[in-house]
């Protein structure tokens, strides 16, 4: 066990937690906390395994955007604040996904364990490095990734726009129209 | 120096615990959970690649760079279109039958 062993094994280990709390909590608005959780312990462990930026880009875009916008969308499907006995699975269910995950987790293992060999000696690759490669070689499909993320945001907006005469098909719907803007406030 | 076993165990791991929760999650918005934690397994396991040994073209970090920018994106969308259904039937249960919309 070398330092970098050590180190890896305890943010490791708050990743698995944190995505193990994550997927079986009862409470919605929790189970998006400890996705949190899990993501920073994946940022440690890239950190360990020596890629700071990508860990540094997974902190900003997961953490900081995508769990933001998955608690806005829980905000707005009205989760309940306590524990969501409404869309809790059943345990036969509930044990079916365990053994399919369980499956999935150990046939990964079993496949890849016997990759590992020896201790290597850890490839040290500099920011600069990728930055030079990602404006070299990798120019054009970073170009069409900000393509991609244009059509997705156009996307976004034109599905979650409501057309006039379908915002009427609920009568007791109070007020479509804060949540329109919502909707597409909280999608940049 | 560093053991291999400890990332390929880790992205085993959240691989399954994220198939595990796509599976069990009945919320249309907490199955976006799972996807995130199988996505950051195969980013785990790209990274590891890495640093057993670099490549000239650093794609150890550039590939996981691309996948972590298509999974917001694709997040995004899901979204959209859950927020919608929700908009239109007032639930975002998954296992509801589909025909059955008020």
């Amino acid at each position: 066990m070398t330092a970098l062993d050590t180190a890896f094994a305890a943010t490791a280990l708050v990743a698995v937690a944190g995505g193990l709390l994550a997927v079986t909590t009862r409470h919605v608005v929790h189970a998006a906390l400890w996705l949190v959780v899990a993501l920073l312990g994946v940022a440690g462990s890239l950190l360990v395994l020596g890629a700071e930026l990508v860990a540094l880009v997974l902190v900003l875009v997961y953490v900081g955007a995508v769990v933001v916008l998955v608690l806005f969308a829980l905000m707005l499907t009205r989760a309940p604040i306590g524990p969501d006995l409404e869309h809790a699975a059943g345990p036969w269910r509930t044990a079916g996904a365990a053994l399919l995950g369980a499956a999935v987790a150990l046939l990964l293992g079993s496949v890849l364990l016997p990759l590992a060999g020896d201790p290597v000696e850890r490839a040290d690759v500099s920011s600069s490095q990728v930055a030079g490669q990602l404006f070299g070689t990798w120019v054009w499909p970073f170009e069409l990734l900000s393509l991609l993320l244009l059509v997705a945001l156009v996307a976004a907006l034109a599905v979650s726009r409501v057309p006039r005469e379908a915002s009427t098909r609920h009568p007791d719907d109070a007020a479509p129209a804060p949540e329109a803007s919502a909707t597409t406030e909280a999608l940049p | 120096m560093i053991h291999l076993a400890g990332p390929y165990l880790l992205a085993a791991a959240l691989v399954g615990l994220g198939v595990f929760g796509i599976a069990v999650r009945r919320n249309a918005v907490l199955l976006l959970v799972g996807v995130e934690l199988v996505l950051s397994g195969a980013l785990v396991l790209l990274v590891t690649t890495q640093a057993a040994g670099a490549d000239r073209w650093a794609a150890g970090s550039v590939i996981p760079l691309f996948v972590i920018t298509i999974a917001a994106a694709e997040t995004v969308v899901a979204l959209a279109i859950i927020l919608t259904a929700f908009r239109q039937s007032r639930r975002i249960d998954l296992d509801e039958p589909s025909g059955e919309a008020p």
